[in-house]
């Protein structure tokens, strides 16, 4: 994930609702243990809360498409490992259903005035898996442990970015890592020092870099710590079992300070390396979820299965970009030729025809479902395809081509059933629309990242996830200076703007702006916004559905039964 | 990079010829044989009819190979079957084209790739072997390590710096497929040859001071052709396979053009939807060709052992 | 014989640290690192990671390194993807699943396939041959792709008799579906390869002169034919040994069972260097040991033959 923009604090906050502070947690889980299920013939007992009867067998089977990349949270840097992680370990903080903050091993904390100390008060009953108490200590030492050049964390940016005292010093080797701004006032009591006043400091916390780490096992096996045998963890579940590339099994961790509320007993996940193998594997009942599905899949398992299929909004952006550089062809120098390419981009056929998941067609690079992003009303998005059509084969008449001087060009993109089926679509509707030669190239991955990144391409595929829920995390990467500027576009004006919003209240109305001269430049072609398309079985409840950032737990789900 | 359809012609009369070689009687011997032999000659049939249709197919699509069919796109479970209503005769892909014509398509890149790749294997790996074989001592260890190096090295490698040096076009697809298929038949040829050198015959030979490429392509060659087309006739359809990888890491068949092996593959992902059609067709064709291969090369050993009656 | 063994278990030195050199040079010349994502990380980060894998020493020390690592302490260094596991861990948990079912599947294959090679030589185009022929030809039509998919389809969905995939330490039930997708290949090209040298060798002049001295049938086949029409087998089973060993992408890929080839394929589109080059090493053994036991059996076959 792209580093945070220190300074854009305020509109961050505005999106997350907060719930912690009070160091009761009454809101965040009942516990029930009053309500002893009656027992019930054959099935499980009741749901404490719901009453609804359980499932005897409490085991939540997943899918990974991949291995995870580590099981150290320190380490881990793939969204599958942050699952895994985030049951095995407990971090200060966590999320309910919606995404609000709930309290994790912290059960309250103060900010100062200036929002640049933080300190958080800790749970008497947490403990390691092995017994050991969970301690204050444990958060710096797996703090300094994230920054410390030696353990080299692919995720040690985001320590940077989370403005403790000393921490950008510290990976850059210039200062001793013991003096990172975090310090344990006593066993129950953490506090940090941030260089930059941060209101959104405690959303940070429920990222899986800051969780704790125990240092005593750590330091006995060190790289081996983590295998199932050695681990010592805090989080609602233990590693039982570790075989890369084929499953995991996490069980109930019985040291959990909220364990009699637990109800999954456990986590297994299972590495198939083949979506539309996982997808048989779903309906032959051997997964109870399925993060993703096909491409092109969802509209027809929503209607095989309309209760187990679910299409939220995802921060999201698919596009192409143009190379502006001198590598690139001189047409696309040529504003016309690029608002052209992209008005003859009927994106409906794309979203409604092959990608058939509820995508919003896009006409905009960030997406609307952002916090705050008042989509603007860019001309070409309030057209008719028809309309935009009729004006793209005028702009590039107007630039000089037609069918005696065919507009020719390379477009690039990963070896991926999907990508090929959109690049495909494209290449079409340029053809027919605009008589457009465009040849299609894909690449092997890496091969693409580096090709694409040296501007060696002519028009190639891009995506972008947002990493927090607010539009510069998408609109920083069209700045000049942006490292992730692969096109090279650059604008003076949009630029300013940015720069501007850094200090505004309410930067909205810049990004709204910016989305205007884009619209106008079309540096980019926008061509959809992405969303989850997962699939849940109907006896599995609690799901976080609502959790745009996708965190789930199992220790909050539980299995009905059938 | 529509298929030369001259080159495909040229394979089918060669193989055609194969099957009719005039002059020396041993070769109309062979040929006698071959024809014969029902099997074999009806793989020849089968195979020519093949070609016959990648090159009148065409004039009946109704569609060409990339033409998005945007009525049938989004609903090629209900719309994409066969018909011929709609003038997709072998149905539509995922994205709505036209089947019939990406098969004929698909037909030529791979007939030309597994055609190609046996005959690299054939000439080099015959000769690379036989070589080693022959020669033994440790002109025949150093030979047999390479092989053993180049069997070894990661070979998508190879095919990534191809594709970052060269660029991608289907002469290196070719020079891809060429690198490796040679690398076992040379191991079968060094097998085969080590016996051979020791018969009779040979040592004739050489007491009678002809030279050792002589005796190489003279007689030890002609006695390893038995195994060698009938390896050959095993290796294409691998051949064939292999294309979709190197396709995949973006050096070979690149969209909208196609091969058997994209079609299949694509096809094996969609077979739990019910396009069943969309592995039919390429399958069909692809076991066809196989059976073909295998058939004819089974009767042209035959035909060629100079020992069977 | 020994000092032929020897010599050639010498000359696996060389080879070796040849393929290592080559692999390593390849391996770095191909675009992109193990660190290249969408998200580049930031420099300072990046260089701190390189420091820790030593990616930011120049090329020859690494490959001095490595190789120094492998022979001092038989450490193939940790992997730069799975960042929990060591190379060696890898391998550790991932060739005992790939060896297991490729064994099975290779015996499988070989009994088979000689079988039926066997019995279609001896019924030169007769409608045994054909059976025989059909069948192997009915077991490769479909590519292993194809078939595993089918198979799940069928075994997993349909009928609800097989787990879908998996390896739970090789549970008989995990290992049905791989063993049928992977040997049905070998099997054809076995028994296609048997009947051709079997034919060659049933009209040779000695298998004649046997013929004409009235030796049982049986015995002829048996004890005179059978083994030197298994040299070009032989020849063949050396790579295909190799390959069954080193395992099939498409077998782990369908039934996530978790052996080598995916750890391979993966390991290469992520240039997990040391991943890489610990299979491509045993890679490179296990074709140096096979083909120095081929050769071996070579000259158990015939005794003519010399090195």
């Amino acid at each position: 994930m792209t580093p945070f923009k220190k300074t854009l604090a305020a509109a961050l906050v505005s999106s997350a609702v907060f719930m912690v502070g009070c160091s009761n947690d009454e809101a965040a889980k009942p516990a029930e243990e009053a309500k002893a299920p009656e027992a019930e013939v054959k099935t499980g007992p009741t749901h404490p809360v719901t009453g609804e009867v359980l499932a005897a067998d409490q085991t939540f089977t997943y899918w990974d498409l991949d291995e995870v990349s580590s099981h150290d949270p320190q380490i881990v840097e793939d969204v599958a490992g942050s699952y895994r992680v985030r049951n095995l370990f407990e971090g200060l903080l966590n999320q309910d259903a919606d995404g609000n903050l709930v309290p994790g091993v912290a059960e309250s904390y103060e900010a100062s005035e200036d929002k640049k100390t933080y300190t958080f008060n800790l749970r008497k009953d947490a403990k390691w898996s092995n017994g050991d108490p969970v301690t204050a200590g444990d958060f710096v030492y797996a703090w300094q442990r994230a920054v410390d050049p030696e353990t080299a964390s692919p995720y040690a940016w985001f320590m940077e970015i989370m403005s403790i005292v000393n921490g950008a010093e510290i990976i850059a080797g210039e200062a001793p890592v013991d003096s990172l701004g975090v310090e344990a006032v006593d066993d129950y009591t953490l506090k940090v020092e941030l260089t930059d006043s941060l209101p959104y400091f405690p959303m940070m916390v429920v990222h899986t870099t800051t969780f704790p780490a125990h240092k005593a096992t750590i330091e006995e096996f060190g790289a081996d710590w983590t295998k199932p045998e050695h681990m010592v963890s805090n989080g609602a579940y233990t590693l039982a079992d570790h075989v890369v590339n084929e499953r995991s099994e996490m069980v109930r961790n019985p040291m959990y300070w909220d364990n009699d509320n637990t109800i999954i007993e456990k986590i297994v996940s299972i590495v198939v390396p083949d979506e539309n193998q996982a997808l048989i594997r779903y309906k032959a009942d051997e997964f109870d979820w399925l993060e993703t599905v096909p491409t092109g899949q969802f509209k027809s398992l929503k209607a095989e299965f309309p209760t187990e299929t679910y299409a939220t909004p995802r921060l999201c952006s698919y596009y192409y970009t143009f190379n502006m550089t001198d590598s690139g062809p001189e047409a696309f120098q040529d504003v016309r030729v690029r608002q052209a390419l992209s008005y003859a981009i009927d994106r409906d056929v794309i979203t409604g025809q092959i990608l058939q998941g509820g995508q919003p067609s896009a006409y905009t690079f960030t997406p609307e479902a952002t916090a705050g992003f008042q989509v603007p009303s860019v001309p070409y998005a309030t057209m008719t395809q028809a309309e935009r059509d009729a004006k793209a084969v005028e702009l590039l008449a107007e630039a000089g081509y037609g069918p005696e001087n065919p507009l020719k060009f390379n477009m690039l993109y990963n070896t991926s059933d999907s990508h090929k089926q959109i690049a495909t679509a494209m290449s079409q509707m340029w053809k027919a629309k605009l008589g457009v030669e465009a040849t299609m190239n894909n690449m092997e991955w890496k091969t693409f990242l580096t090709e694409r990144g040296e501007q060696n391409f002519e028009l190639a595929r891009g995506a972008w996830c947002g990493d927090y829920n607010e539009a510069s995390t998408f609109l920083d990467l069209l700045r000049t200076s942006s490292g992730y500027n692969d096109g090279k576009y650059s604008n003076a004006e949009v630029d300013r703007l940015m720069d501007e919003a850094k200090t505004m209240a309410d930067p909205n109305a810049n990004y709204t702006a910016i989305e205007q001269i884009l619209a106008e430049d079309m540096p980019i072609i926008p061509i959809y916004h992405y969303s989850f398309n997962m699939m849940l079985k109907d006896t599995v409840k609690g799901w976080p559905v609502n959790n745009i950032e996708g965190n789930w737990y199992a220790k909050d789900l539980y299995k009905v039964a059938e | 990079m529509i298929v030369n359809q001259k080159k495909i012609e040229g394979v089918a009369e060669s193989l055609l010829d194969s099957a009719e070689v005039k002059g020396r009687s041993l070769w109309a011997d062979a040929g006698r044989r071959f024809v014969r032999n029902k099997a074999a000659v009806g793989g020849v049939i089968a195979l020519a009819l093949i070609v016959l249709f990648t090159l009148i197919g065409p004039s009946f699509a109704q569609w060409s190979n990339e033409e998005i069919d945007w009525a049938v796109l989004g609903q090629v479970k209900t719309m994409g079957a066969p018909s011929f209503e709609s003038g997709h005769y072998f149905g539509t892909d995922d994205l709505g084209r036209d089947l019939y014509s990406r098969v004929i398509q698909g037909t030529g890149v791979s007939l030309m790739v597994g055609f190609i790749g046996s005959i690299v294997a054939v000439i080099v790996g015959t000769l690379y072997g036989a070589i080693a074989g022959y020669a033994g001592g440790r002109l025949d260890n150093f030979m047999m390590r390479m092989v053993d190096i180049f069997m070894s090295v990661p070979y998508m490698f190879v095919l990534i710096l191809l594709l970052v040096i060269f660029g991608r076009s289907l002469n290196m697809l070719f020079i891809g497929i060429g690198l490796i298929s040679w690398l076992d038949m040379s191991r079968i040829v060094r097998g085969q040859t080590l016996t051979i050198k020791n018969k009779e015959y040979i040592e004739a030979a050489i007491a009678s001071g002809v030279s050792n490429f002589t005796i190489i392509t003279r007689h030890i060659v002609p006695n390893l052709l038995g195994i060698v087309i009938v390896y050959a006739s095993l290796l294409i359809p691998g051949l064939i396979l292999t294309e979709s990888f190197i396709s995949f890491l973006g050096l070979g068949v690149q969209e909208p053009n196609t091969s058997w092996g994209a079609l299949i593959s694509e096809g094996a992902k969609s077979m739990q939807y019910g396009t069943l059609w969309q592995i039919g067709f390429p399958l069909f064709f692809f076991v066809v060709t196989l059976f073909s291969m295998f058939f004819i090369g089974d009767g042209l050993r035959d035909a060629l052992d100079p020992k069977d009656r | 014989m020994f000092s032929f063994i020897a010599k050639r278990l010498l000359t696996a030195i060389p080879t070796l640290l040849i393929l290592i050199v080559v692999s390593f040079l390849l391996m770095h010349s191909a675009p992109g690192g193990p660190f290249t994502s969408e998200r580049k990380l930031p420099p300072q980060v990046e260089a701190n990671i390189n420091a820790k894998y030593g990616l930011d020493k120049p090329l020859p020390t690494q490959i001095f390194n490595y190789v120094k690592g492998i022979v001092v302490d038989f450490d193939f260094g940790p992997s730069f993807r799975y960042k929990d596991r060591s190379v060696n861990d890898l391998i550790e948990d991932g060739f005992p699943v790939t060896i297991t079912y490729g064994l099975i599947s290779a015996l499988v294959a070989v009994l088979v396939g000689v079988s039926l090679g066997v019995v279609a030589a001896l019924n030169q185009n007769t409608w045994k041959d054909y059976t025989a022929l059909s069948f192997t030809f009915t077991a490769q039509v479909l590519p292993n792709f194809v078939m595993a998919p089918l198979l799940v389809l069928l075994f997993t969905l349909k009928l609800g008799w097989l787990p879908g995939g998996g390896w739970e330490g090789g549970k008989p039930q995990y290992i049905i579906m791989p063993v049928i997708a992977l040997s049905t290949s070998y099997m054809a090209t076995i028994a296609r390869i048997t009947r051709s040298s079997m034919l060659e060798v049933l009209n040779s002049n000695f298998i004649r002169t046997a013929k004409a001295k009235g030796l049982p049938h049986n015995r002829i086949i048996f004890k005179h034919a059978l083994k030197p029409a298994m040299l070009p087998v032989l020849s063949y089973l050396g790579p295909a040994m190799v390959g069954l060993l080193t395992g099939s992408v498409v077998i782990d890929m369908y039934f996530s069972t978790g052996g080598i080839g995916v750890l391979f394929v993966n390991g290469a589109l992520n240039r997990d260097y040391s991943t890489i080059m610990g299979i491509t090493i045993l890679v490179g053994v296990l074709t140096v040991l096979l083909n120095l036991l081929v050769d071996v059996l070579y000259a158990w076959i015939d005794p003519k033959i010399r090195y």
